[in-house]
């Protein structure tokens, strides 16, 4: 019983049960096979991410951001006073996360690439841009750049999914994307 | 292979003396398993140079953001 | 291990102890008192954090929204530290005591030491909670900096992974005390090995915790200025996730432990099942990964080989024990003559014993709803499907509290008896308990996972974003699914509650165990007519390999299902 000692003193001598060295058998094949499609997906697959990222001040993260807003502000969202920014294709974006919101909101026109640029001012936050569902972590002092590109038009809502205070419920963001 | 195959391990299952029978050496496999702290070792080392040394040494390597 | 008969013996320590009359085992006076603080602390624990786990799940219910923000955050941090360490850890020094001391027929090492832990413990965790309670440490469970808690939550956190330090090292020192002085043959048995895999794991935690909360601590005082943020999330998972590796670990014992006293099965093969402990001590621990796989600057190399335990070879492991644990079950049935058709067997198992009902719906819980979901989850692209949504505390509902607790519960139906030596009361409610918990927990975890699946965040108070200055429309679906979580939280709610009655009823009035009641109405199945050793290789086990091959092909299908989800998202590089 597995509450006693063995019995055997030299149970790593006793032979092995056919059916347990099949399972054995296809159950490491299954692991190799699991393994190997991460890999495969990293050279086929469209949805990897890059793993660039860069050591930044809050304060050098925020005069980017607020360069490129300078730049290519289109318009405010209703009456938040909150910027529109319609960067071009192509081009690094950056998104601010800070207690409570995502700032700017972005414009991005369909099938274009760019290049996005994601810091936290103050706590880690999440970025869950939804209903598309893709999330990814938010550090202060860290820069992580992914290359996104859209593949469809709307309205999509980016949500704060780590909790980051009181007001974490209220953090929400917006990207549009037009044709 | 046979499912039917007899146990292999000649040694008795005697409640005697504290299984040191000259004749059968304990196999390398058995007296890892048979020992804790061999063990502890490993299961310490192995995740401390894969997860956490490698994974500093990632961090350590991501470099300022140029202006 | 019912009724002193024994007493006063001598083992060349001053060491009193009682022989069982159930399994015949020694049971130390001083080893049977720590496991039953240690056991009655963790059920206090679970009492305390099952309510805020309710509570949780019915504010998360849109219809009901039960508390304020501020509470519901409190409340969700109260009832992860509560539940996710201290209930489980409490209870796992409870085995490590048991599996150590009495299934070796061993004086336990430093008992005094033993106690020591057991203070810090229990010092530490109330500290920690008081904290919580006080409402100034609402960081979660994973309290990542830079949000600050006040420096008793780190301390008291602190405070317990010493005493849990120490109860490993009094594991370890009673090992070394059988080893010496005899007191078992051969090799230890499968439980203790199990536990051995615990302990092991559970010293890297401890390890990990304190290296992280220590200067976590001193910057909470002001000694330190800053903490590195991905540095912290990187060490703090090594405690986070690991000590859910503890939980494993300790539940697959548990799992062999029951069927043993139940069932008197006997492991399909040794060699096997201690491999498969082997592959945990070895590898489980680096999918403390899972948790780093959409964060800034780490290379895909260190992601795909930490988040597959090193080629998916603790999977294996864990994939060896489903099928070596019904296999067990399975064999030992048919040697008592339950052989008709493929699932005889299964039918004619005692289902109305809490303590074989609770094992089964243990390992079939953890295994398709646990098992798959964490794998996919820990699957480095998929990933960016799931990370920080209700997938998340879906996938670990189904391993920590539909595999875990409902292990630990269902092995304290044969703990009260043999360690309390006091029969059970309330039969019917005991007899029906695991199902009520197992169909509740599992309803969460599934309903959870669908709204992480629909990307609802977790730890989030409302998903309706009434506050916010934008507006963002969830699917309805999501409000469905959080509805039917919280009345299947209410479900699981009434399974605790049912279980703190029976356990807490049992030790203050059950009727005393004596030789009598031992022979009337036995615990342990007889074993020795069923532990014959090579009988199993005579055996065939279809039902075992039907029940496999339906795991498997669930796990390959949902699999690759995610991957056909993960191929519909914006083209990310």
């Amino acid at each position: 019983m597995a509450i006693t000692p063995p019995e055997n003193k030299l149970w790593w001598k006793e032979p092995l049960h056919r059916m347990e060295i099949i399972w054995i058998t296809i159950a490491f094949l299954w692991g190799l096979v699991m393994f190997s499609t991460m890999i495969y997906w990293h050279i086929t697959g469209e949805q990897n991410l890059s793993n660039e990222a860069y050591r930044i001040t809050p304060d050098a993260f925020a005069e980017k951001t607020e360069e490129m807003a300078e730049a290519y502000t289109v318009r405010e969202e209703g009456d938040t006073g909150i910027p529109v920014v319609r960067p071009p294709p192509g081009s690094d974006v950056y998104l601010i996360a800070r207690l409570w919101e995502w700032w700017p909101i972005l414009e991005l026109e369909k099938d274009q690439s760019y290049r996005l640029h994601l810091s936290s001012l103050d706590w880690q936050h999440g970025f869950s841009l939804q209903p598309t569902n893709i999330n990814l972590q938010v550090h202060p002092n860290y820069e992580m750049v992914v290359t996104l590109t859209p593949n469809e038009t709307g309205e999509f809502g980016i949500v704060c999914n780590e909790f980051c205070g009181i007001g974490h419920h209220q953090m929400l963001g917006k990207i549009y994307v037009v044709e | 292979m046979s499912d039917q195959a007899p146990p292999s391990a000649p040694s008795e299952p005697t409640k005697s003396a504290a299984g040191k029978d000259p004749s059968e050496r304990v196999p390398a496999m058995q007296r890892l398993l048979d020992n804790p702290f061999l063990l502890l070792f490993l299961g310490v080392t192995m995740p401390t140079v894969f997860y956490i040394i490698w994974g500093i040494m990632e961090l350590a390597q991501i470099p300022i953001a140029p202006q | 291990m019912s009724v002193s008969t024994a007493e006063g013996a001598l083992v060349g320590h001053d060491e009193k102890y009682r022989t069982c009359l159930d399994t015949g085992l020694k049971v130390y006076a001083k080893t049977e008192t720590l496991i039953k603080v240690n056991a009655v602390a963790a059920v206090l624990f679970l009492a305390v954090g099952g309510l805020f786990g309710v509570l949780v799940a019915l504010t998360r219910w849109p219809g009901v929204h039960l508390l304020p923000a501020d509470l519901f955050y409190l409340v969700l941090t109260a009832h992860g530290a509560a539940v996710l360490l201290f209930w489980i850890i409490f209870f796992e020094v409870a085995i490590l005591y048991f599996a150590s001391s009495i299934l070796l027929n061993c004086r336990l090492a430093t008992p005094h030491f033993a106690w020591l832990g057991f203070l810090l413990m229990v010092g530490g965790s109330l500290l920690a909670t008081v904290a919580v309670l006080q409402g100034e440490s609402s960081v979660m469970f994973t309290s990542y900096v830079p949000m600050q808690a006040a420096p008793h939550f780190y301390l008291g956190l602190i405070l317990f992974a010493v005493g849990a330090l120490l109860a490993c090292c009094v594991f370890f020192g009673t090992l070394v005390i059988a080893k010496e002085e005899q007191t078992y043959e051969g090799s230890v048995p499968l439980v203790t090995f199990g536990a051995i895999t615990a302990a092991i794991i559970a010293v890297f935690t401890i390890a990990s915790g304190a290296i992280i909360l220590i200067p976590t601590f001193l910057w909470s005082i002001g000694y330190i200025a800053e903490i590195d943020t991905v540095t912290y999330k990187l060490v703090w998972w090594g405690m986070g996730h690991s000590s859910q590796q503890i939980n494993v670990s300790a539940h697959v014992a548990v799992w062999y432990c029951i069927a043993a006293l139940v069932l008197g099965a006997k492991p399909l093969s040794e060699k096997v099942s201690r491999t498969a402990f082997l592959l945990y001590i070895l590898f489980l621990q680096l999918a403390c990964a899972h948790h780093m796989l959409v964060e800034p600057g780490i290379s895909s190399e260190w992601k795909v080989f930490n988040t597959s335990y090193a080629l998916y070879l603790a999977v294996l492991g864990s994939l060896i024990h489903g099928m070596s644990i019904p296999g067990a079950v399975e064999a030992a049935q048919r040697r008592r003559g339950f052989t008709k058709g493929i699932f005889g067997w299964l039918r004619q198992a005692p289902w109305g014993n809490p303590a074989f009902s609770g094992f089964a719906l243990s390992v079939v819980l953890f295994g398709f709803l646990g098992g798959i979901s964490g794998v996919v989850l820990g699957t480095e692209q998929i990933n960016i499907l799931m990370h920080n949504t209700l997938y998340v505390p879906g996938h670990f509902h189904a391993t920590v509290v539909a595999g875990t607790t409902l292990a630990f519960m269902a092995i304290s139906y044969l703990v009260v008896p043999l360690i309390f030596q006091r029969d059970l009361v309330f039969k019917t409610i005991a007899k029906w308990q695991p199902y009520v918990f197992a169909i509740g927990v599992g309803g969460t975890s599934l309903f959870m996972m669908g709204a992480g699946t629909l990307g609802i965040s977790r730890r989030h108070w409302d998903i309706t974003f009434s506050d916010a200055s934008l507006t963002f429309d969830v699917p309805g679906t999501a409000f469905l699914m959080l509805g039917l979580n919280g009345i299947f939280g209410l479900l699981a709610g009434v399974g605790g509650l049912m279980y703190i009655l029976v356990i807490v009823g049992s030790i203050l009035f059950g009727k005393r165990r004596d030789a009598e009641a031992v022979k009337a109405n036995p615990i342990v199945a007889g074993g020795e007519a069923v532990s014959t050793y090579g009988s199993e290789g005579t055996l065939k086990l279809p039902g075992t390999i039907t029940l496999v091959a339906v795991f498997f092909t669930a796990f390959v299908l949902y699999y690759f299902i995610n991957w056909k989800f993960l191929s519909e998202v914006w083209p990310l590089s």
